[in-house]
C-alpha cells in the first residue's frame, strides 16, 4: 500500500474489506431487555455513530443483525424474514442470554438462542451487557470482517 | 357489529422501529383513515407466569425484573411486598429499607419516563430530545450501579428488606442529581411543550374520556391525563409513601398532550419525593433479622456455624409462607402494576399472576384508532407507552 501522485495501490480485497467494516449499518430492531441498552449505546455517552454505525429501519438497507432479546417461537419465523431480507454481505451479532441460549426463560415459548436459525458471529454474553460490550463485539466483527475473503475466482465460497 | 369495508389492508410490525417493542398492528384503511384495526401481541410471550410456579419465592425475583424491563426495580417491590404480605411481615420491614425502596422505585419512574419521553419524541421527529433523555439517563444508571451492582437489571429488592445500604458516593451523586434535574426537565420541555410541530402531532389526538378509561380499567398517566387522580401511592399507600407529601398530577383532556404533560409533571414530583427521602430517612438495619425469610449476612455464614446451617436452609428449602391469597399491588410508571399469588403451603407458588398495566392500557388501542390518520397511529402508541415484555410477559 502505497500513496504517490494521488495513486493508491492496495489490494482490491483489502479495500473492500477496510469499506465494509468501517460501515455497518445495524437493523433498528429489538425483542426485549437488550434493546434497551443498545439504545443507551446508540445514544449520548456511547455514541455508536463515531464507529459508522447507523441504525436503519428496514432490513433491506442493512447488513448488520444486532439481535437483543428473547427469542420466542411466534418470533423467530419473522426474524428468519428480516435475515432472508437483508441483502448480502450480512452479519449477526446474539447479544446477551436469550439470544445465546434462552438463558432463565426456559419454557415452552421461547427458542434456545439465535443460532437456530441464523448464522452468528459474535456472541455477547450478559444479561443485559453493558453498552461497552457492545462495543467490543464491534470491535471482533471489524477484526472478522479484516479476515474475510470477497472475491474468490474459480471456485464456489 | 358489521365491519365498515376497507381500500387498503396494511400490516405494520412486528418489526417496526415505532411500536416499542414487537407489537403488530392490521390497519383497514379507507384512504389515509383507519377504519379497524387489530393489534397482535404476543411476540415477545416467554411464559413468565408458569415459570414462577416452578421457582422458589427468592429465585422469581430475577425473572420479574425481566418482565418490565425499563422499571425493573418496581417490579421487584411489587412481588416483594405481594409475598411479604402472604407471610404476614410487612409492618416488620425497618423503615429505613421502606425509604431506600421508595428511592429506587422513583428513580425508576423517572428512568422509565426518560425512556418514554426520548423515544417518544424521537418517533415524532425529535431526534435531540432523544440524545437529551439519555444523557440524564445514563447518570440514574450510574446510580443503580453504584448501589446495586446492575444497570438494567439491580435485584436490589428483597424479600424482607433491601440487598444493602446506601453509600457515601450513592447519596453524593444522588443529591448533585436531583440538585441537576429539574433543569433538565425544564430543558426538555422548552424543546417541546411549546414547540408547534410538537402541538399538532399531539394535540387533541387520541382522546381517552374519563369514563371510557374507567370503563377499560386503565391506570397510571393516561388515567391521570383523562381527569381522575387514582394513583396507588395515593390510595392505598405502600412503603413509606404515607410519610411523604407530593401531588399527583391531574389533566382534564386525555389527549396525548396531556399524556405527556402528566409524565413530565411526574418527573418533578419524583425528584421532590427522593428528596424528602434523603431527609426523613433514619439510620438503622436495611433487612428484617427474620433469617427464615432473609439470608443472614455473610460474615456469619462463613465464621459461625449457625450462620451456616441458617444458610443452607434457606437456600434448599426456600420461605415457605402459609396457604392463603394475596394481592399487593405498586403505582409502576405505567399504572397500577398488581401481583396476585396463590400458595399451598410450600416453597412455590400455586400460582401467580401479574396485572400488567400496559396489557391493559393497549387493550383500547383497536377501539382508539378508530377514525384516526395513520400518522397518529404512531403518536399514539407512543403515549399508551406499552412495554411488550410486559404485554406478553
Amino acid at each position: 500500500m502505497g500513496l504517490r501522485e494521488g495513486v493508491f495501490l492496495a489490494k482490491l480485497q483489502d479495500l473492500i474489506n477496510w469499506g465494509r467494516k468501517g460501515s455497518l449499518w445495524p437493523l433498528a430492531f429489538a425483542t426485549a431487555c437488550c434493546g434497551i441498552e443498545m439504545m443507551a449505546a446508540a445514544a449520548s455517552r456511547y455514541d455508536f455513530d463515531r464507529f459508522g454505525v447507523i441504525f436503519r429501519n428496514t432490513p433491506r438497507q442493512c447488513d448488520l443483525l444486532i439481535m437483543c432479546g428473547t427469542i420466542s417461537r411466534k418470533m423467530a419465523p419473522i426474524i428468519k424474514r428480516l435475515w432472508n431480507q437483508m441483502p448480502d454481505p450480512k452479519w449477526a451479532i446474539a447479544i446477551g442470554s436469550c439470544a445465546i441460549s434462552g438463558n432463565i426463560f426456559q419454557t415452552y415459548s421461547t427458542l434456545r438462542g439465535l443460532d437456530c436459525i441464523v448464522p452468528v458471529d459474535v456472541y455477547v454474553p450478559g444479561c443485559a451487557p453493558k453498552p461497552e460490550a457492545f462495543y467490543e463485539a464491534l470491535i471482533m466483527l471489524r477484526e472478522k470482517i479484516k479476515r474475510d475473503k470477497p472475491i474468490v475466482v474459480g471456485e464456489e465460497r | 357489529m358489521e365491519r365498515e369495508k376497507a381500500d387498503l389492508i396494511l400490516n405494520m410490525g412486528p418489526q417496526h422501529p415505532s411500536t416499542h417493542g414487537v407489537l403488530r398492528l392490521v390497519l383497514e384503511l379507507k384512504g389515509e383513515k383507519i377504519v379497524n384495526s387489530d393489534a397482535i401481541i404476543g411476540y415477545v410471550h416467554r411464559g413468565v407466569e408458569k415459570l414462577a410456579e416452578h421457582r422458589k419465592y427468592m429465585q422469581i425475583l430475577p425473572v420479574f425484573d425481566r418482565v418490565d424491563y425499563v422499571s425493573a426495580n418496581t417490579n421487584e417491590l411489587g412481588f416483594v411486598l405481594a409475598v411479604e404480605k402472604l407471610l404476614g411481615i410487612e409492618n416488620e420491614i425497618p423503615e429505613r429499607a421502606q425509604f431506600l425502596r421508595v428511592i429506587m422505585a422513583e428513580l425508576t419512574r423517572i428512568s422509565s419516563h426518560l425512556i418514554w419521553l426520548g423515544t417518544h419524541a424521537l418517533e415524532l421527529g425529535a431526534m435531540s430530545v432523544f440524545l437529551y433523555a439519555f444523557r440524564e439517563r445514563e447518570k440514574i444508571m450510574d446510580l443503580f450501579e453504584e448501589i446495586a451492582g446492575g444497570r438494567l437489571h439491580t435485584g436490589y429488592m428483597r424479600i424482607g428488606g433491601v440487598a444493602k445500604d446506601t453509600t457515601e458516593k450513592f447519596e453524593d451523586e444522588l443529591k448533585g442529581f436531583l440538585k441537576l434535574f429539574p433543569e433538565k426537565i425544564e430543558d426538555y420541555e422548552t424543546l417541546l411543550t411549546r414547540n408547534r410541530i410538537w402541538l399538532s402531532r399531539t394535540k387533541g389526538v387520541g382522546i381517552i374520556d374519563k369514563e371510557t378509561a374507567i370503563n377499560w380499567g386503565i391506570t397510571g398517566p393516561i388515567l391521570r391525563a383523562a381527569g381522575s387522580d387514582y394513583d396507588v401511592r395515593k390510595y392505598y399507600p405502600y412503603c413509606a409513601y404515607d410519610m411523604i407529601e407530593f401531588d399527583v398530577p391531574v389533566y382534564e383532556n386525555g389527549d396525548v398532550y396531556d399524556r405527556y404533560r402528566v409524565r413530565m409533571e411526574e418527573m418533578r414530583q419524583s425528584v421532590k419525593i427522593i428528596e424528602q427521602c434523603l431527609k426523613k430517612m433514619p439510620k438503622g438495619p436495611v433487612q428484617i433479622e427474620d433469617t427464615t425469610v432473609i439470608l443472614p449476612p455473610k460474615e456469619e455464614v462463613y465464621n459461625t456455624m449457625v450462620g451456616l446451617i441458617q444458610h443452607f436452609e434457606l437456600v434448599i428449602h426456600g420461605i415457605t409462607p402459609p396457604p392463603g391469597e394475596v394481592y399487593a399491588a405498586v403505582e409502576g410508571p405505567r399504572g397500577e402494576l398488581g401481583y396476585y399469588i396463590v400458595s399451598d403451603g410450600t416453597n412455590k407458588p400455586y400460582r401467580l399472576r401479574i396485572r400488567p398495566p400496559s396489557l391493559i392500557n393497549i387493550a383500547i388501542l383497536p377501539e382508539l384508532l378508530k377514525d384516526h390518520y395513520v400518522a397518529d397511529v404512531i403518536s399514539i402508541i407512543g403515549s399508551l407507552d406499552p412495554l411488550m415484555g410486559e404485554v406478553d410477559r
